[in-house]
C-alpha cells in the first residue's frame, strides 16, 4: 500500500445534447419564451401540461395547444433547505407539483416562500423570468409564489 | 425570483424556438484504492504491476482488488511486460469533440506478457494500417513518468514474429 498522499483524479462526463423539438414541444416552448404557458388538449378535452405529443390514454395525435391558467394548487412538494448549484434558485425552496387550473396533469416546477405555509392545497401563481432573460425552456417560469389566504 | 407583470405578453415577432440544450454533464473524483495507487506508484517508476487471483491465476492489469470471476481479494503481485501481443485493435480515422489524438490512430487491446487480461491503449511509431491481430509490441514511456496511465506514449511494434491467433483467443 502506498505510503503517499492518496492519488484522485477528477473527471467530467458530459454530452452536449441539442434536440429539435418538433411542432407540438416547438409551439410550447416558444410560448415560454414569449411569456404564454400553454397546455395540450386532448380530444376529450384535458389539457396536459407540459404537452405531450400524443394523448397517452389513447396514442392519438392531440388537438392542439390551448393557453392555461397561472394560478393552480400544489399537489405535493418536498423542500430543499440547502440549494447546491445545480438547482435553479440560491434560496431555500420547494419542488413542487402544481395542478394548474383547468388542467389535468401536474407541472413540476420551483416554489419560494415561506415554508410553514407551504402545504398541499396551497394556492399558487406562476412568476416569469423578465423577458430578456427568456430563452425558451422551463426555467423561464422563474418559479411558483404562495398567494396569500 | 423576479415578476414580470406585463406577462403574458403578446406573440412575439422572433422566429419560433425549435431546437432545445439539454446537455447532460457529471463532474466527479476517483480516489484511488489501495491496489490501484500500488499500481500507479510502479507506474512512476516505470513498471508495470498487475495481480493474480489465487484461485484461477489470472494477472489483472490494472490490478484489481478481487478476482471478479472468483470473489476473491487477488493476494500477488506481479511485474507483467513491457512487450505484449496486440489482441484486437480500432482505427479511429474521424474527428470528434473532445479528441486528444489527430487521426488517424490504432486503439488497441494490448495484453502485456504475464498478464491475463489485455489493457486499451495506443498504437504509434507505426502505420496505422500495419497493426493486425497478434502484432508483437512493446511500451513507449514517457520521459516525466507521472501517476496515469499516459505515462506510456504508446506501445510500439516490435521485431518478434506475430502470435497465433489460438494463444490470444481466450485474451482477447
Amino acid at each position: 500500500m502506498s505510503d503517499a498522499a492518496p492519488y484522485v483524479s477528477s473527471f467530467v462526463l458530459e454530452y452536449a445534447y441539442k434536440r429539435s423539438l418538433g411542432p407540438v414541444l416547438s409551439e410550447f416552448f416558444t410560448g415560454l419564451r414569449d411569456g404564454v404557458l400553454k397546455g395540450a388538449r386532448t380530444a376529450d378535452g384535458r389539457v396536459l401540461v407540459p404537452p405531450t405529443e400524443y394523448d397517452p390514454q389513447s396514442g392519438a395525435a392531440i388537438d392542439g395547444l390551448v393557453v392555461v391558467s397561472e394560478t393552480g394548487t400544489i399537489v405535493t412538494w418536498t423542500w430543499v433547505e440547502h440549494p447546491d448549484p445545480k438547482h435553479p434558485v440560491d434560496v431555500p425552496f420547494a419542488f413542487a407539483l402544481v395542478r394548474l387550473d383547468g388542467t389535468d396533469t401536474d407541472l413540476l416546477h420551483v416554489v419560494v416562500g415561506d415554508r410553514q405555509a407551504l402545504s398541499s392545497g396551497a394556492r399558487v401563481r406562476l412568476a416569469w423570468k423578465p423577458a430578456a432573460e427568456r430563452v425558451g425552456a422551463m426555467t423561464d417560469i422563474a418559479g411558483f409564489h404562495l398567494l396569500a389566504g | 425570483m423576479s415578476t414580470d407583470p406585463k406577462s403574458p405578453a403578446e406573440p412575439s415577432a422572433r422566429p419560433p424556438v425549435t431546437r432545445f440544450k439539454s446537455p447532460v454533464r457529471i463532474a466527479y473524483e476517483v480516489a484511488a484504492g489501495a491496489v490501484t495507487a500500488r499500481f500507479l506508484d510502479g507506474i512512476m517508476q516505470g513498471r508495470l504491476e498487475g495481480r493474480r487471483c489465487p484461485t484461477c491465476e489470472k494477472v489483472y492489469i490494472p490490478p484489481r482488488g478481487s478476482c471478479p470471476t472468483c470473489a476473491v481479494p487477488t493476494s500477488e503481485p506481479v511485474d507483467v511486460g513491457p512487450r505484449g501481443t496486440v489482441t484486437t485493435y480500432s482505427v479511429i480515422r474521424f474527428p470528434f469533440e473532445g479528441q486528444v489524438l489527430t487521426p488517424p490512430y490504432a486503439c488497441a487491446h494490448v495484453l502485456l506478457d504475464g498478464a491475463d487480461v489485455p489493457l486499451l491503449h495506443i498504437v504509434g511509431d507505426c502505420d496505422v494500417d500495419r497493426v493486425r491481430m497478434g502484432m508483437r509490441v512493446e511500451a513507449v514511456w514517457t520521459d516525466e513518468l507521472a501517476a496515469t496511465l499516459e505515462s506510456i506514449r504508446y506501445f510500439r511494434p516490435v521485431d518478434e514474429e506475430d502470435v497465433p491467433y489460438e494463444d490470444i483467443r481466450e485474451h482477447i
